[in-house]
This record gives C-alpha cells, structure tokens and sequence, in this order.
C-alpha cells in the first residue's frame, strides 16, 4: 500500500486533456463514456471520438445518472462518467444513488479544478473545504479516493477495469483550459453512442 | 378499452409490461403508493429512488440510448424541477424518457406550495412542446397509457403522463372522505 495516503490536499494538479488520453488509451473493450457538461467532455472529444462516447451539451450535474443508467442498462460493459467538480456539486446526491444501486461495471471520474472554468474560472463554493472524495466515501463508495498523480491514476483507471466496482477517482486539476470543443448536434451524438452501445442498428452510414 | 375490474395502477404495470419498460426510479408521492408497491413486488422491474427528479431523468436517458427502457415516477412539484434537463438531454437529444407524473395541487388541493406548484406544469409542458395526456377515466387508461408510450418510442420523443385526481381519487383534506 501507499505509504503516504493521497488527500485534497496533496494530490499533484494534473492537466485534464492528458488525463482523459490517458483513460481513453487504456479502453480496449469499447467501454462507454459519458463526458459532463464543459470542458471535460470537450476534453473527451479532442482526446479521439469514440463510438462509444456521450457528450453532454447542458443538463449540467447529470453525467453521473447517465453514465449509471448506461451501466444498469448493459451490466456487461464498464462504464466510466466523467464529470466536472461544479457539475458534481448540483447533484451530490446521485452519490447515495450509485452506492445503493452498487453497479459493478460504473467509474466515476471527477475532475476537480475548484473552479467554474468554462465561465470565466469563478471559485466553487467548495473552497471552504469540500472534499469530494470524502463525499463519496460518506454516501456509502468506502473506495473513493483521489489519485497521486499521473502514474497512480493509470494504475487506478487500470484497477477499475479489472475489479468490480462501483468506483470513484478525484482528479485534482491544474488550470489548464480545454484543447479543441465538441461538434454540438446533440441527436448525431445521440445517435453514434446508441450505434455505439449496440442498441441502434441502422443502414444509414455513420 | 376494457379495464376488466383493474384498478388504475394495476393497468399502468400490464401496460408498462407489454411495452417491455423495466427501469422505474422515482420519487416518492403518496398517490403513486400503490403503483409504486406493486411495481417493487414485480421482478420484471428494477425500481429505486433517487434524491432529484433530474437524476432520473438522466438515468432513463442513459438508459434508453443503451437499450432499456424506463420512465420516472413523480409529483407535480418534481416536474416543476425538470426544465432545464428535460430541454437539455431529452428533447434536445431525442431520447424517448418517459414521465408519469401524479397531479397534485388541483380538485381539492390542500396544500397551497402544491396549489401553487400546480400552474406551472401544463405552461412548462407546452413551452417544450412535450406530447403529454391527462389521463382522467379508468376505461381510457390502458389506451392512453399504452399509445403514449408507443408513440414516444417510436417517434424518439420524451413524453409525460399525468394521473389526474379524476383518475386516481388524489390526495384528500381529509383521509375520511377518500373513497377507496
């Protein structure tokens, strides 16, 4: 084990886009993404399209239920939700959710910059202290915890693939702003990811 | 349509059974009672509670795109909390989330927060041009209920359900006069 336990509080500052293609290289099995509002799932986009991945363009806070009823529907295929601190925050409770309904195949993935960057980078009102990975423990995920840095979240994205879950990774992000931004035609991409979950089969190319 | 002596919820599980709709989260209202027990007492469905409506949503939304089909039980006063999410995911995506929604806050309303509530629901309907029915009569239930679902998958369109007081008796000013 770690000898010294990873925090809020030291948890290296990591740049986002190079984390997202540090997940997404590791995907072999087409496992499904859900991208939050924002810059995580613009950084999702630049990081390579996938069938299998879902950009939200609004309904901010619901990557999290997303991703859980993607991974209620197909208990078969790891599902990761990737989701910003701020949109977190408008839904702390689908934590409980999660950790009740206990889905095997689910990640969360939250990418905590302390701030509201896609709007001019206003602080959170978690600057007093909120530790997410705290909240997740206390809404019943005793696993959450946040990742070192670089190589420790590799060895923890990896440790999600090959164990059951539910789990939950903090992310602690350095102020970095997003790479390129996602084609917003929200029924293409609705449509790609159902081809992409195999629950849409259509003749038409694409 | 023949209800054969079933009561409203009885007919809304056979209808959600034959349109193969499994995933059921909710919040709770004292009206969905018994629909939500017998929901629960029916392994062909997986039913829980969440702490929003908008988590709901979005686990249907969720979902639905990976090939099961659901819908979200709630009150009047948790569709108030909808708009932005049911802009946003389904009816800017196409997503078939299906709605069924017990009407509280009218035909003998005790409550004025619901009373109040109440007004915004059919404006909020309409300004995202959501197909919704009222259903009010026992004998149009299963029809109702049954198009409605069809409809909203065939067409790719979220959809909502209200269960008017005509239908399901509501919730009284006072227990007494509830005729059960």
């Amino acid at each position: 084990m770690a000898e010294i336990l990873t925090t809020a509080h030291n948890a290296k500052r990591m740049y986002r886009f190079d984390l997202t293609q540090r997940l997404v290289a590791r995907l072999t099995k087409n496992e499904a993404v859900v991208g939050g509002i924002g810059h995580t799932n613009f950084d999702l986009w630049s990081a390579g399209h996938r069938a299998q991945n879902f950009y939200m363009l609004g309904s901010m806070g619901l990557a999290i239920p997303i991703a859980l009823g993607v991974a209620l529907a197909q208990p078969d295929r790891k599902v990761f939700a990737l989701e910003g601190d701020g949109s977190l925050l408008m839904q702390l409770g689908c934590l409980a959710t999660v950790a009740t309904l206990a889905p095997k195949n689910l990640t969360i993935l939250v990418m905590d910059n302390g701030v509201y960057q896609i709007t001019g980078g206003q602080g959170t009102p978690a600057a007093g202290g909120a530790d997410y990975a705290a909240i997740a423990r206390g809404c019943g995920l005793p696993n959450a915890g946040w990742a070192a840095d670089e190589a420790d979240f590799e060895r923890l994205v990896q440790q999600c693939l090959e164990t059951d879950g539910p789990h939950f990774i903090g992310l602690k992000l350095d102020d970095q702003g997003p790479v390129t931004q996602t084609e917003r035609d929200p029924v293409q991409i609705r449509d790609r990811f159902m081809r992409g979950m195999g629950a849409k089969k259509s003749k038409l190319p694409g | 349509m023949e209800s054969a002596g079933r009561a409203w919820h009885q007919i809304v599980i056979d209808v959600l059974k034959a349109n193969e709709v499994r995933l059921i989260p909710y919040v709770p209202d004292n009206v969905l009672k018994p629909l939500i027990a017998g929901i629960h007492a029916d392994p062909f469905f997986e039913a829980f509670t969440v702490a929003r409506e908008e988590e709901a949503v979005g686990i249907v939304a969720g979902a639905v795109m990976a090939g099961r089909r659901g819908m979200v039980l709630m009150q009047t006063s948790g569709f108030a909390t909808l708009a932005n999410v049911l802009a946003s995911l389904p009816c800017a995506y196409q997503i078939p989330v299906l709605m069924m929604v017990s009407e509280r806050g009218t035909l003998g309303e005790f409550n004025i927060g619901q009373a109040a509530v109440w007004r915004t629901m059919r404006p909020t309907l309409e300004s995202l041009a959501m197909p919704y029915h009222v259903v009010t009569r026992l004998d149009e239930c299963e029809f109702v209920v049954d198009r409605t679902i069809r409809q909203a998958h065939l067409t790719q369109q979220p959809a909502a359900l209200i269960l008017s007081p005509l239908l399901t008796g509501g919730k009284s000013v006072t227990p007494k006069v509830v005729a059960q």
